[in-house]
């Protein structure tokens, strides 16, 4: 039993001593692969971000647009549903937008960075990539791994405009809440320090999500099980750190 | 060729469309001067207790908003508050002995500066202070009112 313990405590040590060390050396090429090779980075961008933008659009125009149901049904109750406004942007930049985005860009974005990355290791292609005197972490790694940071804060936004515009459509358009009262709530009440704490989140986000992503797609056994079994598991691990780490921030940030 | 021009194209517009949107939420959705840039004149009242007022709150005559709350400021020499609110410029006719008083939407609604009008002939205008105001309604002196003067019926 003790034993036992033993080994998961070891083996739960060095996951995540190799996992920093490997975060250590994407960050070591970050900088050459940024300034050298940035095209690299803009196709994962294109990727990692552009693609994935309808999905986020369409998710955060009915995340908001619930939102300013749920609130509007629920205010009205207090004579209070001029605070639909504050009550959305609230939940949207600081708790839905980068956690909600986090999660849609794993299983957009993530899985498939660990797919290809784990089917290049399977096929070889990375091996070959060694034998050519090319470093497969800098070549391939490093830009998937820049483009889902970059991409990360900027879908946040866009996650949240779009679900503010949806709440507004919802409790204005079809509700009948007064529009400046909507505005005029929420800017009173919304702060530059809650914008910048969905910023932060979505930055930490942005970097956790990809490089669990990275990690496992780099990690695969290279055998058809092991990228599945990969591409699920970045998945998976990437929900669980978001959402410990979006409790620990706001701990931190209140 | 085409191939990575399109991919350029689609990168450029998420870009651009990130931040736009960092943009809109770092200065639409905090609090700053986005009402729209009508011409104003600014109106002075002076109240015992501004309750929850906060700046932006509107300013309503009948119901209808005709301006904002610019500042809300504790005078240092008489103690009390001084709530200096703009009106637009469309409403230029409102008598100098309408009264200010401070209202609350609703049970938990926002608070503001509702106007009833006055008889005067002569008109507001910009740097000019409502003589009459009635303060905001707390709750808890309501509550310790009720409190006590029903207390005082009892004893006597």
């Amino acid at each position: 039993m003790l034993r036992e313990l033993y080994f998961i405590l070891r083996g739960f040590l060095r996951t995540s001593g190799a996992m920093f060390l490997f975060f250590l050396r994407l960050l070591q090429y970050s900088p050459t692969v940024l300034f050298k090779r940035f095209p690299l980075v803009v196709h994962q961008i294109h990727n990692a971000g552009a693609l994935s933008l309808v999905i986020i659009m369409i998710c955060g125009f009915f995340v908001g647009a619930v939102l300013g149901l749920q609130g509007v049904s629920n205010l009205a109750r207090f004579n209070a549903e001029d605070s639909v406004g504050t009550l959305t942007a609230f939940s949207l930049l600081k708790e839905l937008g980068p956690v909600i985005t986090a999660l849609l860009f794993a299983g957009r974005a993530g899985t498939a960075l660990s797919s290809e990355i784990g089917l290049m290791k399977a096929t070889d292609q990375l091996a070959a990539m060694e034998m050519m005197a090319t470093n497969p972490v800098r070549r391939v790694l490093v830009p998937r791994f820049l483009g889902g940071v970059i991409s990360m804060p900027l879908l946040t936004a866009v996650f949240n405009v779009v679900g503010l515009f949806g709440a507004h459509v919802v409790a204005v358009g079809l509700l009948q809440v007064d529009a400046g009262a909507f505005w005029q709530q929420l800017q009173a009440n919304v702060g530059s320090s809650d914008v910048y704490e969905g910023i932060i989140k979505s930055v930490v986000f942005g970097i956790v999500a990809s490089l669990l992503a990275v990690w496992e797609g780099y990690n695969t056994i290279p055998t058809a099980e092991g990228v599945g079994r990969a591409t699920t598991r970045a998945v998976v691990r990437t929900a669980i750190a978001v959402l410990i780490l979006d409790f620990m921030i706001t701990a931190v940030a209140i | 060729m085409q191939q990575t021009r399109s991919v350029e194209l689609g990168t450029g517009l998420f870009v651009v469309l990130g931040f736009a949107a960092l943009f809109f939420l770092t200065t639409q959705t905090t609090g700053s001067e986005t009402f729209s840039g009508a011409e104003t004149y600014e109106v002075q009242a002076r109240f015992q207790n501004v309750g929850n007022l906060k700046t932006r709150a509107p300013v309503s005559m009948s119901g209808v908003t005709i301006g904002r709350v610019r500042s809300v400021e504790l005078d240092p020499e008489q103690l009390n508050a001084i709530v200096t609110f703009a009106i637009d410029n469309r409403y230029d006719e409102i008598p100098d002995d309408s009264d200010a008083s401070i209202l609350t939407a609703g049970l938990l609604g926002s608070q503001f500066i509702g106007l009833q009008a006055g008889g005067s002939d002569t008109f507001l205008t910009d740097g000019s202070e409502i003589q009459f105001t009635q303060s905001a309604v707390v709750i808890e002196n309501l509550i310790s009112k009720y409190l006590f003067s029903s207390g005082g019926d009892d004893s006597e």
